[in-house]
């Protein structure tokens, strides 16, 4: 398997799955990426929205507003690009 | 009706008795003992070396005892064949010529073109083109586009008046009443061979069309090349030596001196023409040949003529006279005499016989300078050379010396200019992918392709094209040559726009070649090079091209316009194409714009639906042009437009339904054809209503031209009926009152059955309207003809029953017709003179059909069976058993088991059968009435029948084996208690060469019938056989092994097994460790959930194969450890697989593709029973690692889990601590209520 091949296969699995990482990942990106797959799977598992929504003392669907709210720059701004 | 088919039996076995000339000898045997092929087979006698009494002394039984012993210490190092086989490979080896070498076709192109494709060789390379979309000066070579379009303008001119010349010569000629010579069309096509040509054949017959060694030269075209000849010729057959004074086998009159041969006087008719003709041997002194004195090297010779050359001096060195010295030496110094030759002798010097009759310089004896530098030195003539510089090019055929001599001359390459080095290093590449290895090859290829825009487009196409216009160029050479144009194209992109034309010319010749894949691979490279180049300079290089004056060139413009609109889109190229279709300058532009949208929609398909209207709209004018040819072209457009668009699109067609309507009306011939063909399409498309008016309009003119002599027209008739036929609207009624007595009276004729397409499209059509008007009425009509003196005709009758019988049932067929049909299929199956497949097909097919209505046919039809099996004819007993198999089932179903044992004993006597393919049949047949009546109502005795098998499975061929097996593992796994264990074990000796087998069905039939066996007598002894064989060289039988272990472990638990299997382990033997660990994966993987019971037991083993310095232990035992992992998910086994997974970890660095796959694989399997997070908690080790090596192979790993399981491993991510700017904490889970 040559080079240019894995390469290719790489980047093809990440068009597919935007949360697989490669080895030039870094921690803001992982770190942005683990918080959205939390969210959503929050979202997606309503048992856990109402046991958060109980615990805040909020309404199930203003947590549900809240995370999803949290999903667009969930780590805050991106690092400044040093090259 | 029993009285009449008694009566008929008896008049059959009359008949019988007075035509037993057909009948072999009886070579049944008998049921008890073996009495046949005992040289293949061995000998019956079993028992043959084995005591037949016990011992009586201790010292013989201690001798055995030790002598065991001692072969248990020297252990077999591999089953292999018996030495005797070997001997005789050996001795075959060596006069193991091939003897169809010489008759094999051969692989070059040129040599299989038709006269049509040959006529790319008229195109020339021209001149690149300049790119208007370049930046910077254009090249002074290059023409512009207003350039091109003028030279194309006057080249069509030319050949106009060029045909005005010849059509007033032969108005002259015709007033004057003398006989026209052809008229000499530049472009025209060759006149076929059998037309009579007016040059005037010598009386004397010659010999050219009879195989004759001497003109053995393979393929150089040698009809066309006696140029030297005062008269054109183009005929293969005709004598080359136009001379009228003698014929040219005769001895010349004076001849010249030494032998050579007259040198003919004509001057050469073209200057430019290759100086050395090929195969210039006949006649004309070969002047200026390599090799001879003075060599002629201004111009390389052709590659034909090099081989000519080859053949030539080859036939020579082995005829050349022998020597008084050769004779000398032969013959011993006394005991003959010498004898003068007599005085009327004259040696033979006639040209003809003598090929070249110059003296070859070459053969050894003569004066020759010998030149250092002449690489081709013909006098050892090797076919292949060495080519100089590193020693590691490929090898260097003759042929090729005209584009890579440059190579060879040994010129010192730092005293070159640049230019001249790219140039030798773009050869050497090419060489080297032409003739390299395939390493060699891959490695040029992409070097020739990283370096394609530093070597620039010129310099590379100027030496990969000539090559593919190269006449010896073969289907190989020109695959790879293409494919190095696809891969330069690729990184050329838009600088490939001054070649596009040059490209062309040499791909367009694809899209019409014979062979699929090349036709495949010239549209790949016309559709990537539309989008490198752009459909701006595609329509520019192309256009001058769709008015050319050659029809061939048109016609391959079109096919790559449409490869170019696939490509780029339709809509593209529609208005493009509007216009051409609309061109008023010439009908030739028309015709090939209409072409064009044909081949879309042929090329295309449904992808046209959207622009369906747009492209109908496009050509509809044309129904209605002036010139015939524009008009049939543009119906045979519509007519594909409509099949690609079926079932959708009717309303698009609105505009040409009137012009089409008035046309088959006006029409005759030719046209009228095209246009009924366009309306067959048209009319599918259609609802039932209309479907059913039109083809009621259609079909008067369609009847009318049932009686067309024209096979075109016959061919469109019956497809358009077809078409018709199928539609909603029409009804049976309509069918079988208006069309079904002039179909079968024009149709159903004997002549239809004799050409292949007629034959095929009657048939389709037939059984198309058959769907219509139900099968009594077609049946009926044609039942008759089973019995007609024309086999042709018989078949395809049969052919026709066979399918309209499969379509529709044979219910509503009556009892009369029922008779009448078996009556029928019998006596078409009896007077087959050529074992057909259709006659059979169509008996199992009409028998099966009938089901329990034909049980008072089936004694009838046994004793014919029975009769053909004895036939002389192999073809014919193979024919006979094939058909027991078919009708086995219906035997049953009538109730004819008695019937149905006798068969089964006399194809048991027929085991003895000597050819393969009737043996195969014989066992097919036994196979299929012991799966009807079952094991133990069967006769013979399955006690009896298999031991008669155990042999035969010795037997090599495919056929024979492949039955063979089938019943063997059916009577193992329904009936293995029939037979005794012994016999048992004897099959599995022999099935252990089975694993050997080419064909995938063998070896899975075989792998399976060990299971059966080893359930029948128990796993102990079958194992024993099989962990023996994974000694074995052969991987294939190995791994075959393997399977069939864990077949064995399957089918009788795992715990009869893993013993002995993990035992083996213990054999200091590699192949035998990876069999074990092989058959374990194979194990866990079968059984599944029951491995959670074996887990604990194999896992020390598995801890030393994972830790083994050999990585296919290692990669083997991981695919153990994933399907192991896989079938325990959820059992509790995690503490054995964490052990395990301790084990595996290591592995994730190995490079070897099967080894880190196989790792990757055994991670992912314990990710699914371990759980994502224990693999997490691993792979976070190495994330953010400082090598990257190591954080390239644990995101690998971390990518893969996290596909598997992205919502499982949320809770147990690694909390990352908030820095100054970023917040990573996410506190949700933390919550306690």
């Amino acid at each position: 398997m040559d080079r240019a091949n894995l390469n290719s296969q790489l980047e093809h699995l990440q068009s597919k799955y935007v949360g697989t990482g490669h080895a030039d990942t870094s921690k803001y990106e992982w770190g942005v990426n683990q918080a959205r797959d939390t969210y959503a799977s929050y979202i997606g598992h309503y048992p856990m929205l109402s046991y958060f929504a109980l615990a805040e003392n909020e309404s199930i669907a203003r947590v549900k507003f809240n995370i999803t709210e949290k999903m667009l720059q969930p780590c805050g701004p991106p690092p400044e690009r040093t090259d | 009706m029993s009285d009449d088919i008694a009566a008929q039996i008896k008049a059959e076995q009359e008949k019988r008795a007075r035509d037993n000339a057909t009948q072999r000898e009886d070579t049944r045997v008998s049921l008890t003992g073996h009495g046949y092929d005992q040289d293949i087979y061995g000998s019956g006698d079993k028992f043959a070396g084995y005591s037949t009494s016990l011992p009586m002394d201790d010292d013989e039984e201690e001798d055995e005892l030790t002598q065991r012993a001692l072969a248990g210490a020297k252990k077999l190092s591999s089953y292999t064949a018996p030495k005797e086989v070997y001997s005789h490979l050996a001795s075959v080896d060596e006069d193991d010529t091939d003897p169809f070498a010489g008759r094999t076709e051969s692989t070059r192109i040129a040599d299989r073109e038709d006269d049509y494709r040959k006529r790319r060789n008229n195109r020339v390379l021209s001149p690149s083109r300049q790119d208007p979309f370049a930046k910077g000066e254009a090249e002074s070579e290059s023409r512009s586009y207003a350039e091109v379009m003028k030279e194309a303008e006057l080249e069509r001119e030319q050949q106009r008046v060029m045909q005005k010349i010849a059509e007033k010569k032969k108005e002259a000629q015709k007033a004057t009443g003398q006989d026209a010579p052809p008229p000499p069309t530049p472009t025209g096509r060759k006149r076929r061979w059998d037309v009579a040509t007016p040059v005037v054949a010598p009386a004397a017959t010659s010999s050219w069309n009879e195989p004759d060694d001497h003109v053995a030269v393979p393929s150089n075209r040698w009809e066309e090349t006696p140029k030297a000849d005062v008269k054109k010729r183009n005929r293969w057959d005709e004598t080359p030596v136009a001379s009228s004074t003698s014929s040219w086998d005769a001895t010349p009159r004076a001849s010249s001196g030494a032998g050579v041969a007259e040198t003919p006087t004509t001057k050469r008719s073209r200057w430019d023409e290759t100086p050395v003709a090929p195969s210039g041997m006949f006649g004309a002194t070969p002047s200026g040949q390599l090799g001879m004195m003075t060599p002629n090297m201004a111009v390389p010779m052709t590659p034909e003529a090099m081989n000519a050359q080859r053949w030539e001096h080859e036939i020579d060195m082995r005829n050349r006279p022998l020597t008084d010295e050769d004779l000398d030496a032969m013959f011993p110094t006394t005991g003959y005499r010498v004898l003068t030759q007599p005085s009327s002798y004259q040696p033979i010097r006639t040209p003809g016989r003598k090929l070249t009759a110059t003296p070859t310089p070459y053969a050894g004896n003569g004066f020759m300078m010998q030149d250092e530098n002449m690489k081709q030195d013909y006098g050892i003539a090797p076919t292949e050379i060495e080519v100089p510089g590193g020693g590691n090019l490929p090898f260097f055929k003759q042929e090729d010396m005209q584009h890579f001599g440059k190579l060879l001359d040994e010129k010192d390459e730092s005293a070159m200019s640049a230019e001249d080095i790219k140039e030798r290093k773009i050869m050497r590449l090419l060489l080297k992918i032409k003739n390299g290895t395939p390493p060699m090859r891959k490695a040029a290829l992409r070097t020739i392709t990283d370096k394609a825009r530093d070597f620039g487009p010129g310099p590379l196409f100027n030496q990969i094209l000539p090559l593919l216009m190269s006449p010896t160029l073969e289907d190989q050479e020109r695959h790879l040559l293409v494919k190095v144009i696809d891969r330069i194209m690729y990184k050329l992109d838009d600088l490939v726009r001054p070649f596009v034309h040059k490209i062309l010319v040499v791909i367009e010749p694809l899209l019409i070649d014979e062979d699929y894949y090349a036709r495949v691979e010239g549209r790949e490279i016309i559709s990537n090079l539309s989008k490198a180049a752009g459909l701006a300079t595609m329509i520019a290089t192309m256009r001058p091209d769709i008015d050319h004056a050659d029809e061939y060139v048109r016609n391959t413009t079109a096919r790559a316009f449409s490869v170019v609109a696939s490509a780029l889109g339709i809509p593209a190229l529609l208005p493009f194409l509007k216009a051409v279709c609309n061109s008023k300058k010439s009908w030739q532009a028309r015709h090939t714009g209409i072409k064009i949208v044909q081949q879309i929609a042929i090329l295309l398909g449904c992808a046209i639906l959207p622009h369906l209207k747009n492209l109908v709209d496009a050509i509809a004018h044309g129904l209605e042009d002036e010139q015939q040819k524009v008009r049939t072209i543009t119906s045979l457009a519509i007519a594909a437009l409509a099949e690609a668009a079926h079932p959708y699109g009717i309303e698009s067609f609105d505009s040409v339904l009137k012009p089409l309507w008035s046309g088959i009306r006006k029409h005759r011939g030719k046209g009228l054809a095209a246009f009924l063909k366009a309306i067959g399409y048209i009319i599918p498309l259609m609802d039932a209503e209309y479907a059913n008016y039109y083809t009621k309009e259609v079909m008067v003119i369609l009847i009318r031209e049932f009686q067309s002599p024209d096979e075109e027209m016959k061919k469109i008739v019956l497809k358009v009926v077809k078409q018709c036929a199928g539609t909603d609207g029409v009804t049976p009624q309509y069918i079988k009152e208006e069309i079904l007595p002039e179909f079968f009276k024009n149709f159903w004729v004997r002549r239809m059955a004799l050409d292949r397409r007629n034959y095929k499209q009657l048939v389709e059509t037939t059984v198309e309207l058959a769907q219509k008007v139900g099968v009594t009425e077609i049946v009926s009509r044609i039942v008759e003809d089973l019995k007609d003196e024309s086999e042709p005709y018989r078949k395809m009758v049969m052919e026709t029953i066979e399918k309209v019988v499969t379509q529709l049932g044979a219910a509503d067929v009556d009892g009369r017709l029922e008779e009448v049909l078996i009556d029928g299929i019998l006596y078409a199956f009896q007077e087959q003179t050529v074992e057909d497949i259709v006659m059979l097909n169509g008996f199992g097919t009409v028998v099966n059909a009938l089901g329990f209505r034909s049980k008072a046919y089936l004694p009838q039809i046994t004793s014919t069976i029975l009769w053909r099996l004895n036939n002389k004819s192999a073809k014919v007993r193979q024919q006979a058993a094939d058909l027991i198999s078919r009708i086995a089932v219906v035997m049953k179903t009538c109730g004819e088991e008695k019937l149905m044992g006798h068969l089964g004993l006399v194809l048991f006597e027929y085991l003895g059968e000597e050819y393969p393919e009737v043996l195969g049949s014989i066992l097919g047949a036994l196979k299929a009435i012991v799966n009807v009546i079952g094991m133990s109502s069967m006769t013979p005795p399955i006690k009896d029948l298999l031991p008669r098998l155990t042999p035969i499975l010795k037997n090599r061929h495919e056929k024979v084996q492949e039955n063979n097996i089938d019943l063997v593992g059916r009577i193992a796994d329904r009936g293995a208690e029939f037979v005794s264990a012994r016999e048992w074990m004897r099959v599995c000796f022999e099935l252990l060469d089975m694993l050997k087998a080419h064909k995938k069905g063998i070896r899975r039939a075989a792998v399976n019938t060990f299971g059966y066996i080893a359930k029948a007598i128990g796993p102990q002894d079958v194992l024993a056989t099989l962990l023996n064989n994974l000694k074995v060289q052969e991987r294939q039988n190995r791994v075959c092994t393997t399977i069939a272990i864990a077949i064995v472990a399957e089918t009788c638990a795992p715990f009869t097994v893993l013993p002995a299997l993990m035992n083996e382990y213990r054999v200091p033997e590699l192949n035998v460790q990876n069999g074990v660990l092989k058959s374990l994966a194979w194990v866990f993987e079968y059984i599944g959930e029951m491995g959670k019971d074996y887990i604990y037991a194999v896992t020390p083993l598995l801890e030393d194969a994972l830790m083994d310095r050999d990585l296919v232990h290692r990669q083997t035992a991981c695919t153990t450890v994933k399907h192991m992992s896989l079938g325990v998910v959820g059992l509790g086994c995690e503490d054995a697989l964490l052990h395990l997974l301790n084990f595996v970890w290591p592995n994730i660095f190995e490079t070897s593709p099967h080894v880190i796959n196989a790792v990757m694989d055994a991670i992912e399997g314990l990710s699914v029973a371990l759980g994502p997070a224990t693999i997490l908690q691993y792979v976070v080790q190495g994330l953010f690692h400082p090598a990257r090596k190591v954080r390239e192979v644990y995101w690998k790993i971390y990518n893969n889990m996290y596909i598997l399981a992205q919502d499982g491993v949320i809770p147990f991510y690694p909390s990352i601590e908030n820095d100054a700017k970023n917040t990573y904490e996410r506190s949700e889970l933390f919550y306690v209520v």
